[in-house]
């Protein structure tokens, strides 16, 4: 047996796994209208290159992912014309408009017939392949971490490339209540996640596979232990169900015993994490050759009438997706997008799902609270300091005194708390006896900070380019003045040979014409020199701004 | 179709505030109750006092403050705080004093400060600390506790002598020094600390001592609240060792001069202090670390004034004194952040290093 590391904190809320997981997954089908965002990635948006009135294919690209930028491309998930490109509202916590390529499907599904629309070319000998093959399909079918940081895999395998790798760690804790996509995935498709699995290790050869499970899923566990079988290299761990196990950081804490240091990347630490879904969209990408059109969506909660897992097309509005479930119940008052714990609350069920989206939950507001029948008339009290948002916390931080230090607008403080640390995993906010939202105070916080560092850069810009500013007049002043000086000093010169010359008399006229060629030699070679001295002290002045503006861009990435 | 909006979590636990105080009443009960048993009706009548008049004050507070006085009042903060300061008074005590006490405890060391989780010392113990100085002759008249079941006062009795002074009668025929206070008296006038285990009647028989059960009583309810996770283990148990270490230490160097272990632990408010007041969440150290320095600090002081100092017992002034140092313990006692090799405070530069 594997050893099994312990996490701090954690927490056991209810996990509501088996309302979605009683059917198989559905296909959500084609909805009369695709909403495709430009922002389903981390990073910079993608470009569109098709435009209103195209006809597209499905798997045609039709937004790029930029050039140079963390970025990926975004395809058609189904055939049809596209009706609009504008500004929708997103998937977002803020309910916030991003630029989309409206689709109206023409129910064909059809797939264009040439690699630039459509399928790309099968590579069912992925092992034998070029990897450079390989990182270039996973970078073209637009594949990203599908567990919800949504980060671009070509860029974190390029970085995983670039590492040695010792451990690849399959991430299918889904510790989230409510959400069983990742469940139902590895249930169904175990042969297909194990073909990704071994992509993954041809490009990075790792050391060892360890897929880490929650033990509440044995079926899960059962089935892909059997798939891995007679995979060499690949181990199935099953974990101790404890949210936020799925956190990639507490998984490779669960599983290997390694904390990565903070504000590094787990491949600087040799370990590499992919998501189930994500390892699934790499097998489709390369074998299949099909681009993440689709994803596994949990539909779930107390708002729909049949809770299901469905193979949705990205762009499908949420209230789609609740049709395909029955339609909704008298209790659908929420609807959040992921888990209960760290998804977010959307407004309207015209809003389109994203790669992002593992799960659309429908919910009463009452019942999100059923683990305490009295919560509703239980008001914000008083932090009274019991800690056990300590307790509870994984990341070992001190909730109640970064909470205190944040009421007194001490932020100082809430950053010695190492508050940016903070993975707002709601742990802290779910034991609260206050029930204080201890999370939104860490959000505001955050967000405060960056607003604080944002003026204080732009105050020390300000400030280098008043400086530079009052240098720069200084220098033109000195310059000014030496020019000048030698300008006289020539002239002085001038006269005294003049007055040289007509005490001598004609007598030395070729003498009077050296002398006179030899001051002006010297004046030419003192302005040379002022001239020089001024470039000089431009030249590293500018250096000095040039650095600057390349330390705020990196700084800005 | 809209929908609500709201943040996330969406999920909550059951635990409440005044779930939490209720259980700190129920672990109060045991050592209550042995109380009573022993000394009579003044125990009850001090807790229902005291009950009342902090209810009545606190709500008046509230009100005074503008705060929703239903919701606060259902908390139960008040409750704890009066009946954890009546168990230190001792019993048959005039209502005006555990008015005062309630007073100091409630309007002065709570409310004052911001109410419920603001106040940076404990309430029961600020009302304690306020009577003990002010009235040190009534703080320390425990009467004698009576043969189990032979109250020497009646219901009535006792009604009449708590609302009415004039009916009290000579207090020295019915009271007795605290064992703490005998052993402290007989130390300071030069007797050897067996000397003065043998003199007592009462002393002698270490076991037959109504303080220690009366302890081991408290320790229950307080194991109770361990088993409940209402409370940590951490001050407890540095405070209890603490005090045990000092006085081992102590007595073994000079068994004539300094109180046995079992004297320590047992027969003052050592546990109710560990267990119930020194674990007060608001006023304590909240770090994991900071928690047993806490409790440590506490358990010296307690040991260092009930030996060296002018008060028979010392768990209230040490508390209090460790209070004050909280905000600093809590700062530099800040655990390892996962990621981190070390548990000290980052610099300042390490503002910048997300980006």
């Amino acid at each position: 047996m594997r050893k099994i590391w312990p996490i701090h904190g954690g927490v056991h809320p209810p996990f509501h796994k088996t309302e979605s997981t009683s059917r198989s997954i559905g296909d959500a089908g084609i909805p009369p209208q695709l909403i495709v965002s430009m922002h389903q990635h981390a990073g910079a948006p993608a470009e569109p290159i098709v435009h209103p009135g195209d006809y597209v294919y499905k798997g045609q690209i039709i937004a790029q992912a930029l050039k140079n930028r963390i970025s990926a491309n975004i395809h058609a998930p189904s055939s049809g014309i596209v009706a609009a490109i504008e500004e929708r509202t997103l998937p977002h916590p803020s309910n916030l408009a991003g630029e989309c390529i409206v689709i109206d499907t023409d129910h064909k599904d059809e797939w264009g017939k040439t690699a630039e629309t459509g399928k790309l070319e099968a590579i069912p000998d992925y092992k034998n392949a070029e990897p450079d093959l390989l990182m270039e399909r996973i970078q073209q079918t637009g594949i990203v971490g599908l567990g919800g940081a949504v980060f671009p895999t070509a860029v974190k395998m390029a970085g995983a490339r670039q590492n040695p790798i010792k451990t690849f760690i399959i991430n299918g804790a889904e510790c989230e209540p409510y959400i069983t996509c990742d469940d139902m995935l590895m249930r169904e498709r175990s042969a297909e996640i194990v073909k990704g699995i071994q992509i993954v290790q041809h490009l990075v050869k790792p050391d060892e596979c360890l897929i880490g499970i929650e033990d509440n899923k044995p079926e899960a566990i059962k089935t892909m232990s059997e798939a891995c079988k007679n995979v060499p290299g690949i181990e199935v761990v099953a974990i101790p169900t404890i949210y936020p196990s799925g956190d990639i950081k507490q998984l490779i804490k669960i599983l290997t015993g390694i904390e990565i240091p903070a504000g590094t990347r787990s491949v600087n630490s040799g370990i590499l994490g992919q998501n189930i879904g994500t390892v699934y969209s790499i097998y489709q990408a390369v074998v299949e050759g099909k681009p993440v059109v689709s994803r596994i969506t949990t539909v779930t909660g107390n708002g729909v009438q049949h809770p299901r897992n469905f193979e949705a097309l990205i762009g499908s509005p949420f209230a789609w997706l609740a049709e395909q479930a029955g339609g909704y119940t008298k209790m659908a008052e929420r609807l959040i997008m992921g888990g209960p714990m760290m998804g977010f609350a959307l407004k309207d069920d015209a809003i389109p799902i994203v790669k992002a989206t593992n799960c659309a939950l429908f919910i009463s507001s009452t019942s999100l609270h059923e683990s305490n029948s009295s919560y509703s008339d239980q008001p914000t009290m008083p932090c009274i300091r019991c800690s056990k948002c300590m307790d509870a916390c994984p990341v070992n931080l001190l909730p109640q005194q970064m909470y205190w230090h944040i009421r007194a607008k001490d932020m100082e403080k809430a950053q010695a708390h190492h508050l940016k640390d903070c993975i707002e995993c709601g742990c802290c906010s779910y034991v609260c006896p206050s029930h204080i939202p201890l999370v939104d105070y860490y959000r505001f916080a955050k967000a405060e900070i960056r607003d604080q560092q944002e003026a204080q850069k732009k105050a020390d810009l300000a400030r280098e380019r008043h400086e530079f500013l009052l240098y720069r007049k200084e220098r033109e002043k000195r310059e000014r003045e030496a020019k000048r000086a030698a300008h006289k000093a020539a002239l002085q010169k001038k006269k005294e040979a003049a007055a040289r010359a007509k005490a001598q008399g004609q007598t030395t006229n070729t003498d009077k014409s050296d002398d006179d060629k030899a001051d002006a030699i010297k004046a030419a070679v003192a302005r040379a020199q002022a001239k020089k001295l001024a470039r000089q002290q431009q030249n590293s002045a500018d250096k000095h701004s040039t650095s600057d503006q390349t330390s705020t861009e990196t700084a800005k990435e | 179709m809209q929908f609500k909006t709201d943040t996330s979590p969406f999920f909550f636990s059951t635990s409440n505030v005044n779930t939490l105080m209720l259980q700190v009443l129920l672990a109060l009960m045991p050592g209550t109750l042995v109380m009573m048993y022993f000394f009579g009706w003044g125990v009850l009548f001090n807790i229902v006092l005291a009950i009342v008049f902090a209810v009545t004050l606190e709500a008046i507070a509230l009100y005074l403050r503008k705060r929703p006085v239903i919701t606060f009042l259902g908390d139960f903060s008040a409750i704890v705080t009066a009946w954890l300061l009546a168990l230190t008074l001792p019993p048959l005590m005039p209502w005006w004093i555990v008015f005062i006490g309630v007073f100091f405890a409630i309007i002065i060391a709570k409310h004052l400060y911001g109410g419920l989780g603001y106040n940076p010392f404990n309430p029961a113990m600020v009302g304690f600390a306020v009577l003990i100085i002010s009235f040190p002759f009534e703080m320390t008249q425990w009467i004698q506790p009576q043969s189990p079941g032979h109250q020497l006062y009646g219901f009535i009795d006792s009604l009449k002598m708590v609302l009415n002074a004039a009916n009290t009668p000579d207090w020295d025929a019915i009271t007795m020094a605290t064992p703490l206070d005998e052993v402290k008296t007989g130390l300071r006038s030069g007797q050897h600390y067996e000397q003065i285990i043998k003199q007592s009647p009462y002393l002698q028989n270490e076991l037959q001592n109504t303080w220690l059960y009366s302890s081991l009583a408290f320790l229950l309810g307080g194991l109770w609240l361990l088993y409940k996770k209402v409370i940590d283990w951490r001050i407890p148990v540095a405070l209890l060792t603490t005090l045990a270490g000092m006085s081992f230490m102590f007595h073994l160097y000079d068994s004539d001069q300094y109180g046995s272990t079992l004297l320590h632990l047992f027969s003052g408010a050592a546990m109710l202090g560990a267990f119930f007041i020194a674990t007060d969440p608001v006023s304590a150290s909240t770090t994991p670390l900071g928690k047993l320095f806490y409790g440590a600090s506490i358990g010296f002081f307690i040991y260092v004034i009930r030996t060296w100092g002018n008060y028979p017992d010392a768990v209230a002034f040490s508390v209090l004194i460790m209070n004050m140092a909280v905000p600093m313990i809590d700062y530099y006692t800040q655990p390892r952040v996962l990621g981190y090799k070390s548990a000290l405070v980052p610099k300042k530069e390490s503002r910048n290093t997300k980006q």
